[in-house]
């Protein structure tokens, strides 16, 4: 057979074929939070339907939840009525919900595998492009629209059309202080933003091979941001044992383990497209403009480039072309999003500032992934190193990601950010996004400035 | 959805590219729990400024250009998934983007909404550019049964693909969601075989 992997578990949920391009595709799993969810509710009330299957859909409160006292009554009172219409929704329909009080809330792309509901051969949708961050377990993650939530509602199904597959294979080991984050942000700043639009990416080589599960759903997650539909790494002894820890969601684990040690790419399979990367030329990555892609090694100059978009878009964020980043000052930065807000990441950065101090003029600010990964850094200790660091520690949610709540950058202040857009107004209107990796934002922390992190003395 | 129809209008131009959901109605606006009323915050940090005043220099503040055909630089709709984006477009009163290529979630998006996204070449872009630049009345007229973009008065005529099933739906106003709750049985024949590991 000549199949990817996309094509096999693409082929097991056709549930009917409409016309040469659209099929009728069955989701596995389909997750909900408070944005993107109400209208399709709305509808289904309109249409007098039942959700098709409410064991295969699961909410969370997390876009739009305050990150400081999680346990009151939500004091925005437009957040606060559409965080109260996702838990009257859930009830209304019977669908499963993990709200701001429960002890599994968190964002919806790290409690899907936390929880084991995301698992290799599945098919995965939610009303968010970065429903991509699954695909690190070697399934079929997208985002989809509100309209397409309410397809997945009403028949557990979605209309889709096949996309076009591109592998990415990058080899070799990374160097210190290079990670995950600094991968992807390469790979985009490479392809450009819109370099994947129409295509699956599968990642694949040694250096991802070699990557942890955290580190997998980091590249996989920002597969969008290059335009891809999805991205997904086939599922290995890593994988496997990564949800071993989490066997009760599995029904036959034996059966299970079986299919998924088979689902690999053909070795006469062929894509669309093909691009080749060498780990070893990745560095540490910062993005300077307002886009993914405007992306540089952190050692290197701003572009010379022109066109009113470019232009634009340096002038938003009072840079020049030619311009060094390095020790540029700082104002905020921001330890999150579905990204970069797993264990490993907080454990990177408690280890990188244990015993330091932040700088005096920067804020800080680290927001768990989950509740349950804010239960464990406090177990490890994690949450009082960075306290004493002066970082504030908060609860889980988006937060400055896409700053609908209170966590907002002021205008025109510089934050250096672990999340994945640095899109104009993201974290608040007129806020100047800096894209990094987790380490990297630990150290501008400590110094309240770019800095290179290879440079800097490891803890 | 409303029946898709020939549409024969004016063109607001954005020769901007890579211009993401999050520039069309950003997050802070997304917290209504309607459909209703996202076209007073399209584009609302580049057509107002901190003091909600208009921007002048912003073409949607501009009353030369009009119309229900919005003309936009390659990559449009790029990063959230949020369909606001296109709830937005359609309540400001576009019913029509032309682009030399759309982000795919956006793209379907669209589609669900009856705003119709035209795919050209970036050469054929540059064009309508042109044409809109030299005269901002020129009218453009859109036939998605014969799937033309046509400027009768520059004799510009651009033929564009779209997929059938979505060009039926346009046309007929169908709904996708009512097409699947029609296919529930054979959904939920397919889901009592169907292996989830």
């Amino acid at each position: 057979m000549n199949q990817t992997i996309f094509d096999k578990i693409w082929d097991r949920h056709v549930v009917e074929k409409i016309d040469d391009k659209q099929v009728i595709l069955y989701i596995d799993q389909h997750f909900i939070h408070e944005v993107t969810s109400p209208q399709a509710f709305e509808g289904l009330r309109k249409r007098k339907v039942s959700v098709f299957n409410k064991e295969r859909t699961l909410g969370t409160a997390d876009h739009n939840v305050p990150t400081l006292n999680q346990d009151q009554p939500i004091k925005d009172p437009l957040s606060k009525k559409q965080v109260d219409q996702l838990t009257n929704n859930c009830e209304e329909f019977d669908v499963k919900l993990y709200d701001l009080v429960h002890p599994k809330q968190g964002i919806v792309h790290v409690i899907g595998p936390e929880q084991g509901l995301t698992r290799p051969g599945m098919t995965i949708v939610c009303g968010d492009s970065h429903t991509s961050t699954h695909g690190a377990f070697g399934c079929i993650a997208f985002g989809i629209g509100t309209s397409e939530v309410e397809q997945v509602l009403a028949s557990q199904s979605v209309l889709q059309v096949k996309p076009k597959q591109m592998r990415i294979n990058i080899n070799g080991t990374l160097y210190p202080g290079v990670g995950a984050k600094d991968v992807i942000l390469y790979i985009i700043s490479k392809l450009g933003v819109g370099g994947a639009t129409g295509h699956f990416v599968e990642y694949a080589g040694s250096t991802i091979e070699n990557m942890s599960m955290e580190g997998r759903m980091t590249v996989c997650n920002m597969s969008i941001e290059m335009g891809a539909r999805g991205g997904l790494i086939a599922p290995d002894k890593k994988t496997i044992d990564y949800l071993s820890t989490r066997k009760d969601k599995v029904k036959d684990w034996e059966l299970s383990t079986e299919y998924w040690n088979g689902l690999k790419t053909d070795s006469t399979a062929s894509f669309d497209a093909e691009y080749n990367f060498d780990a070893a030329k990745i560095a540490p990555m910062i993005t300077y403009g307002t886009n993914p892609g405007m992306g540089i090694k952190i050692d290197q100059s701003i572009p010379e480039l022109s066109g009113e978009s470019f232009e634009k878009s340096l002038n938003y964020m009072g840079l020049a072309p030619g311009q060094n980043l390095l020790n540029m000052p700082i104002d905020y930065v921001f330890i999150g999003s579905c990204t970069n807000s797993r264990i490993e990441d907080l454990r990177e950065v408690a280890q990188f500032v244990k015993g330091k101090k932040k700088a005096k003029d920067v804020f800080v600010f680290v927001v768990p992934g989950s509740q349950e990964v804010s239960r464990q850094a406090k177990e490890e200790g994690l949450d009082k190193i960075l306290e004493e660091a002066g970082f504030e520690m908060r609860g889980a949610g988006c937060s400055a990601c896409l700053g609908m709540n209170e966590d907002k950058i002021p205008a025109g202040k510089y934050c250096v950010s672990t999340s994945n857009r640095n899109f104009e107004g993201r974290q608040g209107p007129g806020a100047r996004t800096l894209l990094v990796s987790p380490l990297t934002a630990a150290a501008a922390a400590i110094a309240g400035k770019i800095v290179d992190v290879r440079k800097v003395e490891m803890a | 959805m409303k029946k898709f129809t020939n549409i024969s209008s004016q063109a607001v131009p954005i020769p901007m590219e890579d211009i993401d959901t999050d520039q069309i109605i950003p997050a802070r606006f997304l917290k209504s729990t309607s459909r209703a009323g996202f076209g007073a915050n399209l584009f609302r940090d580049w057509r107002y400024d901190q003091n909600d005043q208009p921007k002048k220099d912003f073409v949607l503040n501009n009353d030369t250009y009009s119309g229900s055909i919005l003309v936009c630089g390659k990559n449009f709709g790029c990063g959230s998934s949020r369909e606001h984006a296109a709830w937005a477009l359609g309540d400001y009163g576009f019913r029509v983007v032309v682009s030399s290529f759309f982000a795919d979630i956006f793209k379907n998006n669209a589609l669900n909404n009856g705003l119709l996204p035209i795919t050209v070449s970036q050469e054929q872009l540059h064009t309508i550019f042109k044409i809109i630049e030299s005269d901002a009345a020129a009218t453009f007229d859109v036939s998605l049964i014969n799937q033309k973009f046509t400027c009768p008065s520059e004799q510009l005529t651009i033929d564009f693909s779209i997929d059938p099933f979505k060009k039926t739906c346009l046309l007929e106003g169908m709904d996708t969601i009512d097409f699947l709750i029609s296919k529930r049985e054979t959904i939920r024949e397919f889901e009592s075989r169907h292996l989830v590991y």
